[in-house]
């Protein structure tokens, strides 16, 4: 369903762009943008064309911090039912993941949608259900469509959405690595539309374009960046116009801006990033997990925690390092025992990196 | 996390559902409060929501005016 695909043009593209005879650096912050350019062989072929793409803070599993991931191992502990995500589970804490306390007996339930954390929680309305919820805009209008619809009394949710345009900010005002284009994540966009970009063409001189996932995607919004940079633009255009919308998607919009606040927040490997966090309104407060539990939580707030020794996400993602780089990967850290997040989510880059092309 | 599946609308359920296909003999019933679809409506899905309608004729368009780009 729906594999844009084109040879011929791919074809001209790759050649067109191997003529220019460009070194570039793109960078683009989303798991499923690597997932198609290293299962692809596109990131080999476009360095074959002068061109280099780093893979930023785009895995959501990734860029949850230590003291985020000890919270909810925590009220773990304290018999809280946790339900999360898929690759959270495997993340590991200071001395343990979820998995282990889910070995241990522990309840924590792997789910495919806060709707089916809601549905644990009606079934136990006894027990804290703990829903820790993960994301960017994507992912976040799905949690205030359900924080909206007043879900039982002891749901509660532990929000650590981030919002992507300010990470992109902090890349360029850290200016740790020169990026001559930013290819955005077309499911972010299909959510907070072209806007919210324009700032960075503005103020950092950056070219960007919003890209869907098909390889084809993928070229045509490279080729797309090569084309401002030639005419000495920055802007932000759209390639994915099958689905994102100049506005976004308004009804998820409101949605987010109904039951979320922004507030300062860390990403793992980043110092605080103003505004790039989501947390709830003070009226949703009862199904706020960090009020509801403040006492309990009390001990990981005023402790610090760091990353896992050895481990290089931090560098990973800022696109200061590819996840070969790092000493570890495929020697200490392999998916089935990730010493750090990027190896143990299906969007990181250590993981994408290893599961198609093995050990380094 | 953001990997967002498309899907075809095929029934419609209760006021904030309906029951898509994902075309490889999948059905699933999602939820549809963050966009207006309508029977044999494409939209993307992304963790049990649709999150917006796909355009398949510009899906095709996009093809079309790329090369014409390419060629100016
Ligand atoms: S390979 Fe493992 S240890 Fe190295 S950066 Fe990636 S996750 Fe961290």
């Amino acid at each position: 369903m729906f594999h844009l695909k084109d040879k011929d043009l791919a074809k001209k593209i790759v050649d067109d762009v191997k003529k220019k005879n460009l070194t570039l650096r793109f960078m683009h912050v989303c798991g499923t943008h690597q997932d198609t350019l290293v299962k692809n062989g596109l990131d080999i072929l476009f360095k074959e064309c002068g061109i280099e793409i780093r893979q930023g803070p785009g895995c959501p599993v990734c860029v949850t911090t230590p003291k985020e991931i000890e919270k909810i191992l925590l009220l773990a502990r304290k018999n809280k039912i946790i339900a999360t995500f898929g690759d959270m589970i495997n993340v590991p804490g200071e001395k343990e993941s979820l998995r282990d306390l889910k070995e241990e007996g522990h309840d924590i339930r792997m789910v495919y949608s806060i709707e089916d954390a809601i549905k644990i929680a009606e079934e136990n309305r006894d027990k804290d259900v703990v829903f820790m919820a993960i994301g960017f805009e994507t992912t976040a209008p799905t949690t205030a469509s359900v924080i909206i619809t007043d879900p039982p009394p002891n749901f509660s949710i532990l929000s650590c959405h981030r919002l992507i345009p300010p990470a992109l900010k902090a890349i360029a005002e850290m200016g740790e690595l020169k990026i001559d284009g930013f290819i955005e994540p077309g499911h972010v966009s299909t959510i907070i539309g072209l806007m919210p970009y324009e700032f960075i063409s503005e103020k950092y001189k950056i070219p960007q374009v919003i890209a869907g996932f098909e390889p084809i995607d993928l070229l045509m919004g490279v080729w797309m960046l090569v084309r401002q940079i030639e005419k000495g633009e920055a802007i932000v255009e759209n390639e994915y116009t099958r689905v994102v919308k100049r506005e976004g998607n308004l009804k998820a919009l409101s949605a987010i801006n109904e039951v979320f606040r922004m507030e300062d927040s860390k990403w793992r490997g980043f110092p605080v990033i103003l505004n790039s966090g989501m947390k709830l309104k003070k009226r949703f407060e009862e199904h706020d997990a960090e009020k509801r539990f403040e006492d309990e939580l009390q001990e990981i707030n005023e402790k610090e925690f760091s990353e896992p020794e050895g481990c290089r996400c931090g560098e990973v993602l800022r696109g200061l390092i590819t996840s070969e780089e790092c000493p570890l990967f495929g020697k200490a850290c392999v998916p089935s025992k990730p010493v750090g997040p990027c190896m143990v989510s299906i969007e990181g880059s250590c993981n994408i990196e290893y599961r198609y092309k093995g050990k380094s | 996390m953001c990997l967002s599946v498309p899907a075809q609308v095929i029934e419609i359920g209760d006021k904030e559902h309906a029951i898509v296909d994902y075309g490889d003999g999948t059905q699933r019933k999602v939820n549809v409060t963050l966009v207006d679809a309508k029977i044999g409506d494409y939209v993307l899905v992304h963790a049990g929501f649709a999150i917006q309608t796909i355009d398949e004729k510009e899906a095709r368009a996009t093809i079309d005016i790329f090369k014409e780009m390419m060629e100016g």
